[in-house]
């Protein structure tokens, strides 16, 4: 006999491992998304009802799997409607682009429906969310903070767009995929900024449950994509970032930048896997994408013992690449920010003032640094004040308020 | 096969609302795609939306109204109805038909 607690924690593991295989499964059988998730989670619950007394089976995915097919048929029989519905979607799952091979797998369809371009970004997170990270809709709400029901509906509204547009549960065109792909590495890259820059005043200023999710899913899909070099580099961006985020916050809830981290409390597991990921992209000769060069970047920090040590002119020469496909004000004010070690701040201020981007506060608060570096100490306090104004995160609020109080000592 | 509108809508700040030469053109190339395709079903262009006359029967006797039932700077100036497999087609055809128009097109699926 198990103990319930035992149980428990197998049940919760099955879920993360299980829940995406399950709900994907039983969408491409029953071809409805609807019924499938709401079958996963009775399956799910009717194992929290059972396993304790019955014991756990000795293959779980494959009994929750048979389960929630039971469910989703009782399902579709109960309501007669529904049926023919049910028909009509099974003809439509024939008519989806061809399978990819080696990359088809239900878990892939399933995050392309989730992550389909014709969705509203928040919609495209939330589903995501729910579908095939497995979150509940109270969990996802609390992660964006929003209401429950606000939530419900939005996943609910996606749902029904899903079904009413027709948008294929299956593996995008040829032609389309690497437009889809870079989509889903979007959603993925923003649950994964979302939790380590929380942008909402209200919440934690860095969120490790948000974090780790976005790095789950985004192995999941290295794991169904495991040829595609922008999802290693997405891979290798979270897990360098990530490793820093035991340094990136003070005792008293500043965020700590890059320069400032106590190195030594960097997760070095995961800056080997990230450095791993990111040779065997160079070693793989061809030309990287932006999530790749991005993970460059993070690699050159990452392989610096002290800041001292940057390697300054490899970050530029990477952010020049970056530019090269994305010439976005964004990129060049981090171009800027290492230009400004490498040539000094009057040549990265002179950058920066050329951005149009004054309405955010990355902007000022870039300036405020270089000004101070030149001894401008009122025009730095009052980008600082800028800066202070637009900054929505605790964490980033804290630290400028501090650099700005500094200036007022000097 | 579902059924989708895909409506043409025009900015009167952007150009006149007739079809260039070159648009049309163009149109006559997508028109005759979706037709050896097997994707077409109707297409049309509309009179300008001043021609249009709203008539409400609710109470009984129709009333008629002159003028569109909207006035807006965009507006629908023609559609397209198509057949397609899913979504993933029918947006194709849709980025297609904007491009060959020179106009944005609103896609939105007919009810099953």
């Amino acid at each position: 006999m198990t103990e319930v607690g035992e149980v428990g924690e197998v049940i919760a593991r099955v879920h993360r491992e299980e829940w995406a295989r399950v709900v994907a499964t039983i969408a491409r059988r029953v071809g409805d998304l609807d019924v499938a998730e709401e079958s996963a989670a009775e399956a799910f619950a009717t194992a929290v009802e059972r396993w304790p007394a019955d014991g756990v089976p000795p293959n779980p995915g494959a009994w929750l799997t048979t389960t929630a097919h039971r469910k989703a048929i009782d399902r579709l029989r109960r309501e007669v409607r529904r049926e023919e519905k049910h028909q009509e979607a099974l003809m439509l799952l024939s008519e989806t682009p061809e399978p990819l091979g080696a990359i088809d797998d239900d878990r892939l369809r399933l995050v392309f429906t989730c992550c389909h371009p014709a969705l509203a970004m928040e919609s495209r997170v939330a589903l995501t969310l729910r579908m095939v990270g497995g979150l509940t809709v109270p969990e996802i709400a609390r992660a964006f903070l929003v209401q429950e029901t606000a939530m419900g509906r939005r996943i609910t509204r996606a749902k029904t767009k899903i079904k009413d547009a027709r948008i294929p549960y299956g593996i995008p065109y040829r032609e389309d995929l690497p437009a889809r792909v870079t989509g889903v590495l979007a959603v993925l890259y923003l649950i994964f900024n979302e939790g380590y820059l929380a942008s909402d005043p209200e919440k934690e200023p860095v969120r490790g449950d948000l974090t780790a999710e976005a790095i789950r899913l985004t192995r999941l899909v290295r794991a169904l994509m495991p040829a595609d070099g922008e999802v290693a580099g997405l891979l290798a961006l979270m897990l360098l970032t990530e490793a820093r985020r035991p340094a990136r916050l003070s005792a008293t809830g500043e965020l700590v930048t890059l320069a400032d981290q106590d190195r030594g409390a960097w997760d070095r597991s995961l800056i080997a896997e990230g450095h791993a990921l990111v040779r065997a992209r160079l070693a793989s000769g061809r030309p990287p994408g932006r999530y790749q060069i991005l993970a460059a970047i993070n690699a050159v920090h990452t392989d610096a013992p002290d800041v001292r040590y940057t390697d300054w002119s490899q970050v530029v020469a990477l952010y020049d690449q970056l530019t090269r496909l994305d010439p976005s004000p964004i990129v060049r004010l981090n171009r800027a920010i290492a230009i400004a070690e490498l040539d000094g701040p009057s040549v990265a201020l002179a950058e920066v003032d050329s951005l149009p981007l004054a309405g955010y506060h990355l902007f000022h608060a870039t300036r405020a640094e270089l000004l101070r570096r030149l001894g401008r100490g009122e025009e730095s306090r009052a980008a600082y004040e800028r800066a202070i104004e637009l900054a929505a995160n605790t964490g980033e609020t804290a630290y400028l308020v501090r650099r700005r109080d500094q200036l007022a000592g000097r | 096969m579902a059924q989708y509108l895909m409506s043409v809508l025009h900015d009167d700040s952007t150009g006149p609302v007739t079809a260039s030469p070159a648009e049309d053109a163009a149109i006559d190339v997508f028109n005759s795609k979706l037709q050896s395709d097997g994707n077409w079903v109707f297409a049309g262009g509309l009179a300008s939306p001043s021609s249009a006359t709203v008539v409400d029967a609710r109470d009984g006797e129709p009333v008629f109204t002159d003028g569109p039932y909207i006035e807006s700077k965009e507006h629908l100036v023609g559609f397209w109805i198509v057949e397609a497999p899913h979504l993933d087609a029918a947006l194709r055809m849709a980025a297609d038909g904007s491009k060959a128009c020179n106009r944005r097109v609103e896609l939105r699926p007919f009810l099953a």
